[in-house]
Order: structure tokens, then sequence, then C-alpha cells
């Protein structure tokens, strides 16, 4: 998975052509820790789909903002640069990621 | 095949895990089923935790690991599921997960717990993890600088407030009692209020969460006045009380109008074997320290439910002769009569169990056969009632030998 930041975001999501999904995370989100692997794997999965990318909001919490991410863990989807979907809050399962992977891919 | 168990847990906060010590200390096979990814229940989302005795220094989530690591020190086992339906059938209860697992117990302990309350206002659901949040700890980082509302008063909403307060850069607390009244503790109230970072807003209620794609205004009215006001702010946290987590309980054991489930000092359900502790029972403390105590008593019972249970299927319903059962108490002296001349009838040799049953200490068996008055004997083919005599004569017994 790509780390993203203030540098690359851009570049690697806004003007990629394509389908991007987006893992926001902080180290200090503990929902956001324990799914990570499994985000990881469908990363993996995934792969001839859909680009993954992760950003520490650390440090990148107005980048994050400017995406309308106010809670974690986020998982966004991009297509050619739009945000397509926005999965949000502590009962985000990987069933939920996984089933949107599967009706986007 | 559903795996078997001594005990199930529903539910892994500080009440079920302290079951879960007890249980599995005890040598009772047991299964905490947890439906979140992290055990722990509500503490494991929350910081301070300055009253649990004995432990003067520690965080609520440390606790609940520790809660945890005691619990599978005695081999308790822990697996991740959400209940879908608790099934009674006498000495069997199975437990069937929204994923379709299947678990069968002797015995199990509610501890289900209470999820935050919705509100219900205009915007809280759209604006969910978009600046609308029920958990301090886990998103207090995003709003760094930021400014945020806070709605409620009671103990979680000042704590919670002042654990914002390390991140924030202010907080607007909506409370809806006159100036200087809040439902939280009076020591918390104090800290709340030496606090800069935290601003009131009294004689009010939250109406509505305003923004676009996140959250922006919150819309507060006066209560006294009616007065709408805006307040700009990037998010707002809910702490406005909670509600039991019984959905999949109705019809199964007896719940308050509320939801939450009716029990005795002892933890009993009216379904036998069948416990509820903490805050998805009917009570008024809902400490850490108090959940775990409900935990400890339950998980005594339902020992004493699965020996007495146990003894009388293996000895009684599943026994290849009949029995008969003389229901007794040290403190009558006529039932403590016929013990000794049942003991002289030579039962064993004439193809008999039998069995005592103290009625002081088993009621469940007692209850079950309507025992009103000792002494009684019963005498019972494959757990059925054959004969029932109350304040029998010697003759009266020999007559059904």
């Amino acid at each position: 998975m790509i780390e993203l930041n203030k540098e690359n975001f851009e570049e690697e999501v806004l003007n990629y052509d394509g389908k991007v999904v987006v893992d926001f995370w902080s180290e200090s989100c503990d929902l956001c820790m324990d799914i990570m692997p499994d985000v990881k794997e469908l990363a993996e999965e995934f792969a001839d789909d859909f680009k993954f990318a992760k950003l520490d909001i650390k440090g990148n919490r107005r980048l994050a903002i400017g995406q309308k991410v106010l809670g974690l863990p986020s998982i966004v989807f991009y297509e050619d640069g739009e945000k397509v979907e926005h999965l949000s809050g502590e009962e985000l399962e990987v069933e939920d990621i996984r089933k949107e992977l599967e009706a986007r891919a | 095949m559903s795996e078997k168990y001594d005990l199930i847990i529903l539910g892994g906060g500080p009440a079920g895990m302290s079951s879960a010590i007890y249980g599995s200390r005890s040598r009772l096979k047991t299964l905490v089923l947890e439906s979140k990814r992290k055990t722990g229940g509500q503490p494991a989302t929350y910081h301070d935790m300055e009253n649990y005795p004995g432990v003067p220094e520690t965080t609520a989530s440390d606790l609940m690991e520790n809660f945890r690591t005691h619990a599978e020190k005695f081999d308790t086992e822990f697996k991740r599921g959400e209940v879908k339906s608790l099934e009674v059938n006498g000495f069997e209860k199975i437990v069937k997960t929204k994923k379709g697992e299947e678990y069968r117990a002797k015995s199990v302990v509610i501890a289900t717990g209470a999820e935050p309350r919705k509100l219900g206002i205009k915007g809280e659901e759209e604006f969910k993890g978009k600046g609308v949040s029920y958990c301090a700890t886990c998103d207090a980082d995003i709003f760094t600088d930021l400014d945020v509302v806070v709605v409620g008063n009671g103990n979680s909403a000042v704590e919670e407030s002042i654990y914002l307060s390390k991140f924030v850069n202010k907080i607007t607390m909506i409370v809806i009692h006159d100036e200087g009244v809040m439902d939280a503790e009076k020591i918390l109230q104090e800290k709340a209020m030496e606090n800069e970072k935290i601003e009131f807003v009294w004689n009010s209620v939250l109406e509505e969460v305003k923004g676009d794609g996140i959250v922006e205004k919150a819309v507060v009215k006066n209560i006294k006045n009616g007065e709408k006001s805006e307040l700009d702010c990037s998010g707002v946290f809910f702490f406005v009380g909670r509600v039991p987590s019984t959905d999949f309980l109705e019809g199964v054991v007896d719940l308050t109008e509320g939801g939450y489930v009716e029990t005795t000092k002892q933890m009993e359900t009216n379904q036998p074997g069948v416990y509820a502790v903490g805050d998805v029972r009917n009570k008024v403390v809902r400490q850490v320290i108090t959940a775990a105590g409900d935990g400890a008593t339950a998980a005594v019972m339902a020992q004493g439910y699965i020996e007495e249970e146990d003894y009388w299927q293996n000895h009684v319903v599943n026994a290849d002769k009949p029995a008969l059962v003389a229901f007794w108490s040290v403190t009558d002296q006529e039932s403590m009569d016929v013990i000794s001349q049942l003991e002289g009838m030579e039962l064993e040799d004439k193809g008999y169990k039998f069995i005592k049953i103290d009625t002081y200490k088993n009621r469940l068996i007692s209850d079950r056969y309507d025992i009103e008055e000792i002494p009684t004997v019963l005498k019972l083919e494959s757990g059925k009632v054959d004969s029932k005599l109350v304040k029998p004569e010697k003759e009266e017994i020999e007559a059904i030998i």
C-alpha cells in the first residue's frame, strides 16, 4: 500500500485515472490498527482492480478534513479523482469494505 | 455440530469478563462471545478510570486488558460474534450468532451491556463519522485544535469533555438544565467548570447538525424561550445516556419497559440457568466495580445451578431405574424422620434410586416440582412424576414401592 502525505496525495489520488482506495488511519485509533492487516490482505486480493493507499492523519489532518474525513477509520473510494464512497465509523467491518470492493471492481 | 460449553457469557465487558474469571477458575468450560473486535465493553472506549478499588493508577482500557488477561489465565475462550438468538430448552441453552455459528451451554450469562443512545435529531445519522461521534478516545485526535460541541451532562459527557480538552481548541457543552446544574458527580462538575477550554450553554438542547459533507454547525435551542442559535463547530459528540442491547431477548427473558433484563438479587432471570449482569440488568448504579460484582455473583450461581442440574439429570432423568426423591430440610424434624424411615427401607435392593433434596440449598428442583411443604416424597420414572406424597405416613410410602 502506498503511503500518502500532503506532497503526493494529489498526484496519487486526485489526478489518478482509475480506482483508488484510501485508508485514513491514526496510531491512536484502535479500530484502525485492528483492521489494517485485513485491509492489507484485501489490497493484495483486489490489486488488479484498485490502487490501495493509506494516510496517517498525524501531520496530515488538514488534508484529511479537506477530504471530509472526520472520523476514523475512514475508507474512502475514489474513481478518476472523484470521491465516490466513504465508509466510516466504529462499527465498520472488514466485510463492509469487501462488499464495496466487490461492487466496484 | 455446535460446540458445547458449561457456561457461555454474552458480552466481554467488565461484567462478562468477571463472570468468565470466576467461571473458568471454577473449572467450568467457559466461552465469552463478544460482538466487537475489542473486548472491554464501554470502558474500553474511555480514558480515565479513577474509582476502581485497588487500582489507583490505571486507564479504563488498560484495566479492561487486565480483565481479559485474567480470564485467559484460567482458560476462558474468547470468540467474536454478535448474538442473534438465545433459546432455552431446559438444561440446554442454544446461542446463535448473526453469522450462523451455534453454541450450546448448560448456563448462560447475559452481559450485552448498553450502547450509546442516539438522539434521533436531524443530521445525526448523516454526519456519523463525518463529525458526529459517540466516542471521544476514538476520535479526539482528529479534532486537534478544532471546536467541538458535546451534548449531555452526565458522568460520561463531563469525563469525555475533560479528555477532549487535551486535544481540541474549545468545547461547548449543551446542558438541558438551569445554569450550574448537571447530572454528573460533583467532583467531575468542578473539574469541568475549572477547565478553561470548556464552555456551557444552559437550558438548551441540540436540535440539528448541519454541514456540507462534514459537520459545520450545531443548531441549539433554548428550552426556556424557544430561541435558536447556531454554533460553528467541526465535531458533535453525543453522550446522552444509553440503551440496553436486548433486542434478541424479547420473549426469552423478562424485560422492563425500557428493555433492561429483570433479575433477582442473585442475577437470576426468570429462566433457570440464565443470568444477567452489568448495565443490561435493571438496576440503579452502573459502575465498572458493580458490573464486576454482578459478574462474580452470576458465575457462582451458575456453578451451583450446573452442579444441581447435572446431578439431577444423571441420577433421575437419565437413570435406568425409578427414583424416590425426598425433599427435606435440617430445620424440619418431621422431614428428617421421613428420611430415616426411607433409609431403613432398603430402597436400593428394591430397584430404586434414593435421592435427598435439601430444599434450603436446592430451590431449583424444589420449584420445578412445586414442592410447597416438607416432607414431600416423589416417585419419578425417567424424570416424570409417578406419585407425590405430602407429609406421608410410612404405609403410604410402602404402598407406592
